[in-house]
């Protein structure tokens, strides 16, 4: 019965190679039912594989088939093989499930474009890719996956590539991501050549988690930080995040699609996968926590100072992505991928509608430029909204349960430490704000827009709306997989994925600080309970802090830009500096292009100009004008008659042979 | 010996040469007759070395093929034919290049077309005769005639700086091979002395025991002739020269196969005849490997013309193939085998590309390009994905062979597997952004608007080529089951033949192991 999962990945091919070999008589609708189709085909045997997990008890649910050996050299071998598992199930519904809908919405998106069929083949490959990623079932294979997903975000982000900023954009993220990939690989041998040294040959998950065991300490760390690497370069994270800001230059629903929803979520898949080996690297998980947070609090900064919406919407999935990381490094891997799907459906859809307010405003970004969009396309305010509040971790929506699953464990799994929970909940804090910021300033308030934009508004077309509708149910209803036992859920989804990470240990905040409590305790649920705190109450009020902490980033954000819209321009007046530095991103790629890339090419020139062409040539040209002599006579020589060289070839060969008699003695 | 009753690898070898020769009672006014001929024999001769691929028995340890005829017996010069997994690879990528290149010149080349064909006819016999010598004269004498086919195809049919390349292309090749002409000697009357037998029989010679201060001369003289061709850093600069004037069909080939010549040299002669020395030089190539790797990647960054970017991207490539094979370990030999091929059709493919946009333009100055992917759509998609493979996507070919070498080279000494690795950024910088500037962007220059996309003939040749990139990265067990006898016998061999000297008083079952090891390889 698991002869069929290659289809999950193969129904996408088959599109990219229909449209892509066939297509060019194609008319645009049969371009874009082809792509949307074999789409929908792998959500639907997606589909029906998880029904009959459902239907298997925790243990049964893999599936696994090998299609044949890919690269095998001397006892090193890899197949092309896949395999389906509670993990990639999820991966699978969302990579298909939010594709179809992404894909859809492409349709009345990109529908004027000239470059229609390049843009779905473009985007079925990158499903493809991506589904051959969360379905491989070695290392090699998902690295196939993970570098074409890099491949197809490159081409899709140039797409408009007569356009210098978006063909710079495409080559900087594949660029980039290469840099990871190198750490990607180096774990791999790194992986493989540890194991070999034990007699082992294998890159196979199953046969991985089973020779665990192999690794010391040591290796285990370095090998899961090279791992690392590679999910800093593909999920954004620090140092490697510089790209995707730069890939909004892609159209909306690629942003959407790739750049929110599925392929920058690889790196944090890819850590869930190798959860064994990152269970036993303690260190690599403390970095893993403190990179995330970082980079969840610094991209969330820098959302709050900009102007263009997709850029608001890029460092906010940054800001996200650290949260998953926050999550995994946390340990609780379920956590991470539960953020990882109620992310796909809030930041896919807020992605999706930016698109349409971008439709309706003429392709305007500038939020500066828009205001009061609220009546004019009501379908898009309301989806929005509703996404606005999932991210901003409103209770009852997704991104709260999600979110606040995420902020407990990096509280409770990392010794109670109160630190890395307060950078969690600002940071929190700042989401809420820029979300909201974006929010008032893009649809509340007076139309900003010239009078020939404001003519044009309107809402989008059907096959645009319904995308965003579907997208908003998933956020509103989205987080309820996962309702906490605090709140009488049972967590559905963290069960669910138990035959993969395992049972959670038991979280080790039972060794907390009466301390750390009492501070929260007091500052924002006045109990007064000290002492004899049990963990149950420290849940609750960090869940009350959280909200708390949430709903003033809405009110503040609701203060600046609804009530009182002079006290933003007073604020930036006041602190003109520090705006103009978050506002500019840190000039992280000012510092970055003057490291690295200037020196690259400095020394490229240096060797080129100096090294290959006066020193190597120097010497060979020095030598040559010594014998200028016999240079001369080759130049008589070369005469272009083929006799002539005849005559020369059979001249040596007896030279050869005279030479050879001459030396028997 | 032989499967099969006709002389295959005879008839290989000389049906080029015959075709050459009947070309030459051509008048050379009937200009289609004569490309159509070479066409023709090209194809037939293509036709004629399948088959090698699925009649070589690939569980078979030994010299397949094998013909051998006295020539002068009596000094030990025989004509002394066979394949092995290695050189079958490499002969069957040399009747694929040769039909490509004859039909990438269909048009290109206008003048003295009737020496040109015959010159590259003779080129493929020399090849050819190259790839399947196993003696050591016919080996040389085949080297060497190599050359000669390929300075003509520079000096006469390349571009304005044609002679200073050719010569230097020459000047450069022929120091290699005198030095290698001496070592040979040297060899031979070695061996004489040691043995009393006189013999140019490579098979015989990897049996002798040559004491490791003489291996260390000797070794010197061959590699250095080798690496000249491969080209490894710091003898690499005849490559950019030749490779920018050489016409198009010439650059194919050059990059395609008698860089690989080089390598070939390698594996073939100067590892397994010298094996000590070999393993003792392995700090020094691999360290020039990677230097290669590096060096070769960030020129080709800078550099203004797309031929020369690409042969510098060579001096990278073939960097990496011998890092891989100087792993002496089985991923690392593999993958640079594997490499070999994988650049012959890549870069051929590269070069291609260059020529069809040059034939256009008339100019290879990257700057005079840019937006090209809005006139020529279908050449865009093709270049994209000869590009990919350049840069080791996976699921192209490149992938396959350089992911082989680095664990390989991983394997073998971390270090050197940590900085080669760092090659694969480099690879797509200036990949992409030679892409980038040529494709990407708005059309700035006007003749750039209105550029022809490609005609049947170039989408023929092309496809051909994206046809082996695909399979070779999806399906590379179709080729390495062909040599994976050879190089597991061949790692057993060269790895056994140094323990020997490694071993000064060997124990009753080193010395069983060595024998055992020694005796597989004789026939």
């Amino acid at each position: 019965m698991a002869d069929y999962i290659w289809l999950i990945p193969v129904f996408p091919a088959i599109g990219f190679l229909i449209n892509g070999l066939l297509g060019i008589k194609f008319p645009k609708t049969l371009t874009a039912w082809v792509a949307c189709l074999s789409v929908f085909c792998s959500f639907v045997v997606s589909a029906i594989i998880f029904k009959q997990f459902l239907d298997l008890p925790a243990e049964a649910r893999v599936f696994e088939m090998t299609a044949f050996d890919w690269i095998v050299s001397g006892d090193f071998s890899t197949q092309i093989a896949f395999r389906i598992d509670a993990l990639s199930i999820i991966m699978c519904l969302i990579v298909s499930g939010v594709g179809s809908l992404i894909h859809v919405y492409s349709v009345g998106y990109m529908h004027g474009e000239a470059g229609f069929r390049r843009f779905f083949t473009y985007l079925n490959l990158f499903v493809f890719m991506m589904l051959i990623l969360v379905t491989a079932d070695n290392l090699l294979l998902m690295f196939v996956g993970w570098e074409g997903v890099g491949l197809c975000s490159y081409l899709l982000i140039g797409y408009y590539y007569e356009k210098d900023s978006a063909a710079n954009a495409g080559k900087k993220a594949f660029i980039v991501n290469r840099i990871g990939d190198l750490g990607f690989l180096l774990g791999v041998f790194l992986l493989v050549t540890t194991l070999a040294s034990n007699g082992v040959w294998t890159l196979k998950y199953s046969e991985l988690q089973a020779n665990a065991h192999l690794l010391t300490p040591a290796l285990a760390m370095a090998i899961t930080l090279l791992f690392f690497l590679g999910a800093t370069g593909k999920s954004a994270q620090i140092p490697l995040y510089v790209w995707l800001p730069d890939a909004m230059e892609g159209p909306t629903p690629v942003s959407s699609l790739i750049h929110a929803a599925t392929m920058v979520t690889a790196g944090v898949y890819m850590i869930a996968r190798l959860n064994f080996f990152y269970t036993m690297a303690p260190t690599t998980l403390l970095v893993i926590t403190i990179i995330g947070l970082l980079t969840a609090f610094f991209a969330a900064t820098i959302g709050c100072a900009q102007y263009d919406i997709k850029r608001v919407l890029a460092y906010s999935t940054v800001s996200q992505l650290g949260y998953m990381f926050v999550g995994v490094g946390a340990g609780a891997y379920a956590a991470g991928i539960f953020h990882l799907m109620t992310h796909a459906f809030f930041k896919g859809l807020l992605f999706l509608g930016a698109g349409s307010v971008m439709h309706a405003m003429s392709g305007e970004l500038d939020m500066r430029k828009m205001g009061g969009l609220r009546k004019k396309i009501p379908i898009t305010y309301w989806t929005c909204f509703i996404a606005c509040l999932a991210i901003a971790g409103v209770p009852g929506l997704s991104g709260f349960f999600s979110k606040d699953e995420i902020l407990w464990m990096t509280y409770s799994r990392n010794g109670a430490n109160i630190w890395f929970w307060l950078f969690g909940a600002a940071t929190a804090g700042l989401t809420a704000f820029y979300m909201f910021r974006m929010f008032f300033n893009t649809f509340h308030g007076t139309c900003r827009a010239s009078e020939e934009v404001k003519h044009h508004i309107h809402e989008s077309p059907k096959v645009m709306t319904i995308p965003l509708m579907v997208l908003a149910v998933l956020s509103l209803v989205g987080g309820y997989v996962g309702v906490p036992h605090l709140l009488g859920g049972s967590n559905y989804i963290e069960k669910w994925l138990e035959p993969v990470f395992g049972h959670a240990p038991a979280p080790a905040a039972q060794s907390m600080h009466a301390f750390d409590l009492s501070v929260i305790g007091n500052a924002f649920a006045s109990s007064g309970a000290s002492g004899t705190v049990h963990e149950t109450s420290a849940e609750l009020y960090l869940m009350i802090a959280a909200i708390v902490i949430g709903l003033s980033g809405i009110f503040i954000a609701w203060l600046f830009y609804v009530k009182n819209p002079e006290l933003p321009k007073k604020f930036v007046k006041k602190f003109d500096g520090l705006f103009n530095l978050v506002h500019n991103k840190y000039f992280v790629d000012e510092i970055y292009g003057f490291i690295f890339v200037n020196n690259l090419f400095r020394l490229g020139n240096l060797c080129k100009n100096f090294f290959d062409e006066k020193i190597i040539d120097g010497i060979i040209n020095g030598t040559a004008s010594l014998v200028a002599g016999m240079g001369g006579l080759l130049r008589r020589l070369q005469n272009g008659l083929v006799q002539g060289y005849a005559f020369a070839m059979i001249l040596g060969a007896i030279f050869v042979l005279y030479f050879m008699i001459r030396m028997i003695p | 010996m032989t499967v099969m009753s006709i002389p295959i690898l005879s008839f290989l070898i000389f049906f080029p040469l015959l075709g050459a020769l009947l070309l030459l009672f051509v008048d050379r006014k009937y200009s289609l007759f004569i490309k159509g001929f070479t066409l023709v024999f090209s194809l037939i001769e293509l036709a004629f070395s399948i088959p090698l691929f699925f009649l070589f028995n690939d569980k078979a340890k030994t010299m397949q093929f094998v013909e051998k005829v006295g020539w002068f017996p009596e000094w030990g010069i025989n004509y002394f034919l066979g394949i092995d997994g290695i050189s079958l690879l490499l002969l069957l990528l040399t009747t694929f290049l040769t039909v490509i290149c004859v039909l990438c010149s269909w048009n290109s080349i206008e003048d003295r077309i009737k020496e040109y064909y015959i010159t590259f006819l003779f080129l493929e016999t020399a090849m050819i005769g190259t790839l399947c010598s196993l003696d050591l004269v016919l080996f040389y004498i085949f080297w060497e005639l190599m050359l000669i086919p390929m300075y003509l195809l520079i000096g006469i049919w390349g571009g304005p700086r044609r002679i200073y390349a050719a010569i230097k292309f020459f000047l450069f090749t022929m120091a290699g091979s005198v030095l290698m002409l001496i070592a040979i000697m040297a060899l031979y009357f070695f061996y004489y002395n040691a043995t009393g037998v006189y013999t140019f029989n490579v098979l015989d010679l990897y049996q002798a025991s040559i004491p490791i201060a003489k291996q260390y001369w000797f070794f010197a003289a061959f590699a250095l002739s080798f690496a000249i061709k491969v080209p490894m850093f710091p003898v690499h600069t005849w490559l950019p020269d030749a490779h920018t004037e050489a016409p198009t069909a010439g650059s194919v080939i050059l990059a395609g196969v008698l860089l690989k010549m080089g390598t070939y040299g390698f594996l073939r002669f100067a590892i397994p005849l010298f094996p000590a020395a070999a393993f003792d030089a392995v700090p020094i190539i691999s360290i020039l490997a990677i230097i290669g790797i590096i060096y070769g990647a960030i020129v080709s960054m800078v550099q203004p013309d797309l031929k020369r970017l690409i042969a510098f991207s060579s001096v990278s490539h073939m960097g990496y193939v011998m890092l891989g094979i100087f792993a002496f370990n089985m991923q690392g030999l593999q993958g640079g085998i594997y490499q070999m091929l994988n650049h012959g059709i890549s870069t051929g493919a590269l070069f291609l590309i260059v020529g069809m946009v040059y034939e256009r333009r008339h100019t290879r100055m990257i700057s005079d390009f840019g937006g090209l992917a809005k006139t020529m759509p279908i050449f865009a998609v093709f270049f994209m994905i000869i590009t990919l493979s350049s840069i080791a996507l996976p699921g192209t070919n490149g992938f396959v062979g350089e992911f082989l070498i680095l664990l390989g080279a991983f394997k073998s000494n971390m270090v050197y597997g940590i900085l080669a690795t760092s090659g694969v950024v480099l690879g797509a910088v200036y990949m992409l952004w030679m892409f980038q500037r040529v494709m990407f962007g708005t059309i700035t220059k006007e003749a750039n608007r209105n550029l022809k996309d490609l005609g049947a003939r170039e989408i023929l040749i092309l496809s051909s080529m994206v046809f082996f990139i695909i399979l070779m990265g999806v399906y590379p067990k179709m080729f390495f089951n062909k040599m994976d006898t050879t190089v597991t016998e061949y790692l057993g061999f060269i790895k056994a033949k140094n323990a020997q000297y490694r071993v000064l008083t060997p124990s009753p079952e080193q010395t069983g192991a060595v024998v055992k090891s020694l005796s597989n390889m004789t026939k």
